[in-house]
């Protein structure tokens, strides 16, 4: 009779600090590799991008990332805090968001496309500039527990809920590949699959398809506050941007 | 412009072999795959790539498709004294780049 409750705590307790594992433990020595050397880890032909971007004039002001911010290495940490909420604008804002919003409010320049590869440098670029540090990111409500029912919810013709395969079923296998924990600590990454560099959104657009279920649209509430959610459940590991992974 | 990425040790020992790193972005389209019409997505790889120091071939390869997007490429160098390493390269469209790179020989 005792044993229901203590298996709802042991499944509360799967992902405890301790056994939390990045997506970088679960990836194979070749893909590991990769990763560990920047010269071989393709995401970094992005992070080349970004930085010749980061000077670059755009949209009517004439200003670059530079113009504003300086060297690069001056956002060191800011990717440990996104998702963030922005008290200007009342709502959360991914890195993605960010750098959109600085294009858009603060150089005249139109927002690019979440899966613009310019986005995706420049995001590689800050990202990069945190490699190391521990995630940090503010476990703000009602942003927070949006997210956690979200990611308990059953979604799709699948009917499968991102906890049912990320927490209930982590380390498992689906297909080929080892269901990883669903860490957001490498974004953007760079996915053998895809042979280019992605975003998280793009990796919860997969998930989200994966289940037959109808993706969040990229600037939606649903997909600001389930990055959040990941990104809060992921405190204390470190930034892995520009990763590699299957 | 096709993004290229050259890592060469900073400090190298003559006559000793150091290793090129080379990351290149490029769909490498096999040429195999077909698009959601059905239409056949034609072949555009890098079809041949050569690496000379200082006018000297190094390394000269023919390659094929079944490389996966944004190759990468290691090999190793000997080198007796400071030069420079040109890396050139042709994909399926003709194009035709090719990256400088000094090395310091000590
Ligand atoms: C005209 C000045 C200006 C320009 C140009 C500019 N920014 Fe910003 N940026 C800001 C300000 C001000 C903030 C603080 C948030 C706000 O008020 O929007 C900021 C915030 C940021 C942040 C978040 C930092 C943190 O610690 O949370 C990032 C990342 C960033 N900018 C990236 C960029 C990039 C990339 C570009 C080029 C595409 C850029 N910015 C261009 C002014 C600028
Ligand atoms: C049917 C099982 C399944 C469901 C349901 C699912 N995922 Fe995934 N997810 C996977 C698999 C498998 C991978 C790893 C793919 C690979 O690397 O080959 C993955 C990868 C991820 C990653 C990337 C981790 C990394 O290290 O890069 C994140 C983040 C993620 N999922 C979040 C979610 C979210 C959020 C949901 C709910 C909307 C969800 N997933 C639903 C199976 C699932």
């Amino acid at each position: 009779m005792n044993r229901l409750p203590a298996l709802a705590v042991a499944a509360l307790l799967l992902i405890g600090a301790s056994d939390r594992r990045s997506g970088y433990d679960d990836a194979s020595p070749d893909t590991r590799a990769m990763q560990d050397d920047d010269a071989a880890n393709p995401a970094f032909l992005w992070v080349q991008q970004g930085e010749a971007l980061w000077s670059e004039p755009a949209g009517t002001t004439g200003k670059s990332c530079a113009t504003c911010h300086g060297d690069v290495t001056t956002l060191r940490g800011a990717a440990t805090r996104y998702p963030a909420f922005d008290p200007q604008r009342g709502r959360l804002v991914t890195m993605e968001q960010r750098i959109n919003l600085c294009r858009t409010d603060h150089m005249g320049a139109p927002a690019l496309a979440w899966d613009d590869d310019r986005l995706l440098s420049l995001s590689a670029l800050v990202g990069l500039q945190s490699r190391g540090m521990p995630l940090a990111v503010e476990p703000r409500e009602p942003f927070l527990s949006e997210g956690a029912a979200l990611f308990r919810e059953r979604m799709g013709q699948l009917n499968l809920s991102c906890a049912q395969c990320h927490e209930e079923r982590a380390g498992e296998s689906l297909g080929g590949s080892v269901i990883p924990q669903g860490h957001p600590n490498g974004y953007p990454e760079y996915r053998l699959e895809w042979q280019g560099l992605g975003s998280l959104y793009r990796r919860l657009r997969n998930c989200m398809v994966g289940v037959r279920a109808e993706p969040f649209s990229p600037d939606s509430r649903e997909a600001a506050v389930l990055a959040l959610f990941l990104a809060v459940r992921a405190n204390g590991m470190r930034v892995e941007t520009p990763a590699v992974r299957p | 412009m096709v993004r290229v990425l050259v890592n060469v040790p900073k400090q190298i020992a003559a006559n000793a072999p150091f290793d090129v790193k080379v990351l290149i972005s490029h769909p490498m389209e096999s040429g195999q795959r077909r698009d959601q019409l059905g239409q056949a997505i034609p072949r555009d790889i890098i079809n041949h790539f050569i690496c000379t120091l200082d006018g000297e071939t190094v390394l000269d390869a023919d390659f094929f498709p079944a490389i996966a997007a944004n190759p990468f490429l290691s090999f190793s160098v000997v080198a007796e004294k400071s030069g420079t390493l040109a890396l050139t390269f042709t994909d399926d469209h003709g194009v035709t780049q090719t990256e400088l790179v000094a090395i310091t020989v000590t």
